[in-house]
């Protein structure tokens, strides 16, 4: 496939799945109308969900999932050293996720709640930049198809890799919606990077910071106007918390 | 321009007509707010019964029928070796029905910008010329605060106006396509007693308005309190998010974007709307910000809508809806911020 007469050079992808539920990936496999132009610009050389190769020989590995066993650390390390490029696909490689509630109680409480009398042996999870050096996130649970295509589009073409710097209330208003606010909920649009094209707004419920912080938020201030609606600490707190994409601010708070 | 006089029954007749041959867009009610209000918004309308005429204010504008969101300005094909352009700005007629006297006016200072300078934009020039606008007047919010701005009546900018008179609407027919349409219904001239009432409600209307702005001096007032602390005191709640500029009937911004088909085999040059209080907005080339502070992008607003525009362009950009005020979860609306700086000095 030639761009401007240049044989654009294809990118070799690997895509590896950790803790997680592998819905980033099948995103990747989703909008059937532009797929087969999609997997032309790459080549996969290691893609469970839509190939059984198993190639070893790939420029950029897309990681989806948190870290949550030693046996992940390793992989993800080996991971590493090959790729020229590593990508977090998804909410959970790149801020931990839903998966982070895990650290929030005691890891033998957990284990023998979820896996019983069956021992495993597992880890608190991490964000995949806690253990490597991380090139390209992309967030969102999942992660827009669209917004990969875009990036995908740019990596090849040699074009500015770029995420939206405002939030998702931008995307919100330009969606015509109702702000869920004034219909009582808290919502973290505000506060959250924009590019979901304000999913869940759209669908009448409070954005759950899903694509992590956008750039200079006002959380403080955010913070002051739920409180003002008649929101608790707790409930503003507990949103912050659910996809563990704001760690840091609300350690900052303290 | 012309006047006459129409039964509200002749007039739902009038307008199912329009709806019946066109794409019509009108204010409906799309939500209840947690205090019991409801919410408008300018949408496609399929009968007269879905609109609500009575509608208080949409929560955004109508501009974004005018500007898009997102546009697609062109398209290039590099299918084959060579490559091609394609342009189109052509639109299907439309009207748009109930429009307040403060949105066409704000639309009248869109013209201006974008149709009245020295590079016209045929998009907008398209979606104006072909959107049969029919105006229609209100009782004012409590915050609305047109009249401070002098935009609570309109004289042009639109095909037909209607007063409401009690059983009769007052009509200011402004264009010949809006005479020829009325010439299926039954119209009559006003009587004595029908300008009377026209009057009346004129007066009535103006006296409702309970927020006042002061624009006396305002400009100089900018000049001196530019570094005025009531710019961080709001600048510390504003969350850069764009809301306002998005819902106001006059911000204009925009970026462009030029985006690669997947296939590789087109691509498209795409305008979509932008706002000055967003973070990158004086971003440039290299990463530096002209405005990294919040205060000094929300300062930037107001001076371009009260300050640089006004002396641009003779009269401030904002035409007093209100809609900015109403759209900040943190309260920040042009009433306290302009009135206290009006203290201030
Ligand atoms: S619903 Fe949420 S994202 Fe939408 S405008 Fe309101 S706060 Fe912003
Ligand atoms: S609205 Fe918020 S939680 Fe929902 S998809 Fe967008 S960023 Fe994620
Ligand atoms: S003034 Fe209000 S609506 Fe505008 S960007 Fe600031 S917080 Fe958002
Ligand atoms: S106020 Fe800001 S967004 Fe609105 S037109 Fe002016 S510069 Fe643009
Ligand atoms: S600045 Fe605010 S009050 Fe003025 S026209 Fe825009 S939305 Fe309306």
């Amino acid at each position: 496939m030639e761009y401007l007469g240049i044989e654009p050079k294809k990118a070799r992808i690997g895509v590896f799945d950790f803790t997680c539920c592998e819905g980033c990936e099948l995103q990747l496999a989703n909008k059937e109308d532009s797929l087969v132009d999609f997997l032309a610009l790459v080549e996969v050389v290691n893609f469970r969900e839509v190939s059984s190769d198993r190639g070893q020989d790939y420029d950029i590995a897309l990681i989806e999932g948190s870290i949550s066993r030693e046996d992940e650390v390793e992989r993800l390390k080996q991971i590493r050293e090959k790729a020229k490029i590593l990508v977090t696909l998804g909410t959970c490689a790149c801020f931990g996720g839903v998966n982070s509630i895990k650290n929030r109680f005691d890891i033998d409480d957990v284990v023998s709640e979820v896996y019983g009398k069956n021992k495993v042996e597992t880890l608190p999870v991490r964000k995949v930049s806690d253990i490597v050096k991380v090139d390209l996130a992309i967030p969102g649970c999942p992660v827009s198809k669209s917004e990969v295509e875009r990036i995908v589009v740019n990596l090849v073409t040699g074009a500015a890799v770029n995420l939206p710097k405002y939030p998702v209330c931008v995307e919100c208003k330009q969606k015509g919606n109702t702000c869920v606010v004034d219909l009582g909920e808290i919502c973290l649009g505000p506060v959250t990077r924009a590019g979901c094209d304000a999913a869940c707004p759209t669908g009448k419920t409070g954005c759950l910071g899903c694509r992590g912080a956008a750039e200079d938020a006002n959380f403080d201030s955010l913070r002051e106007i739920l409180r003002e609606k008649g929101h608790s600490d707790e409930a503003i707190d507990e949103r912050l918390r659910f996809y563990n994409a704001f760690s840091e601010e609300l350690k900052n708070e303290g | 321009m012309i006047n006459k006089v129409i039964t509200k029954g002749e007039f739902e007749k009038f307008i199912s007509g329009i709806i019946d041959a066109n794409e019509t867009i009108g204010p409906k009610q799309v939500d209840t707010d947690r205090d019991g209000k409801p919410v408008y918004q300018f949408r496609q309308v399929k009968s007269f019964g879905e609109m609500d005429l009575d509608y208080t204010i949409t929560y955004s504008s109508v501009k974004n029928f005018f500007l898009p969101f997102r546009e697609e300005l062109s398209r290039f094909d590099f299918s084959e070796k060579d490559w091609d352009q394609t342009v189109e700005y052509r639109v299907n007629p439309r009207a748009i029905i109930g429009v307040r006297p403060c949105d066409i006016n704000a639309l009248n200072i869109l013209d201006k910008v974008l149709i009245g300078g020295a590079y016209p934009s045929p998009y907008y020039l398209a979606r104006r010329r072909n959107t049969f606008l029919v105006g229609m007047d209100h009782e004012p919010l409590e915050d609305c605060f047109c009249e401070s701005l002098g935009q609570d009546t309109v004289h042009r900018g639109f095909n037909l106006f209607c007063e409401d008179i009690g059983d009769k609407y007052y009509l200011t027919i402004m264009s010949s396509k809006a005479f020829r349409f009325l010439e299926n219904v039954k119209v009559t001239d006003p009587t004595k007693e029908d300008d009377i009432k026209f009057h009346e409600r004129r007066k009535r209307l103006r006296d409702m308005f309970k927020t006042k702005v002061e624009m006396t001096g305002l400009q100089s007032v900018m000049d001196i309190e530019f570094k005025s602390p009531v710019w961080k005191k709001w600048g510390d709640k504003c969350l850069n998010c764009g809301s306002c500029a998005m819902v106001c009937p006059t911000c204009y911004c925009y970026g462009i974007e030029e985006n690669i088909d997947v296939g590789l085999k087109s691509s498209r040059k795409e305008r979509v709307q932008y706002s000055c209080n967003l973070v990158d907005f004086a971003e440039v080339a290299g990463g530096h910000n002209f405005r990294p502070l919040k205060e000094d992008r929300l300062k930037y607003r107001y001076y371009h809508h009260y300050r640089g525009f006004a002396q641009n362009g003779d009269e401030p950009i904002c035409v007093g809806c209100n809609r900015c005020g109403r759209a900040c979860l943190a309260g920040i609306n042009p009433k306290d911020v302009i009135n206290e700086l009006q203290l201030e000095s």
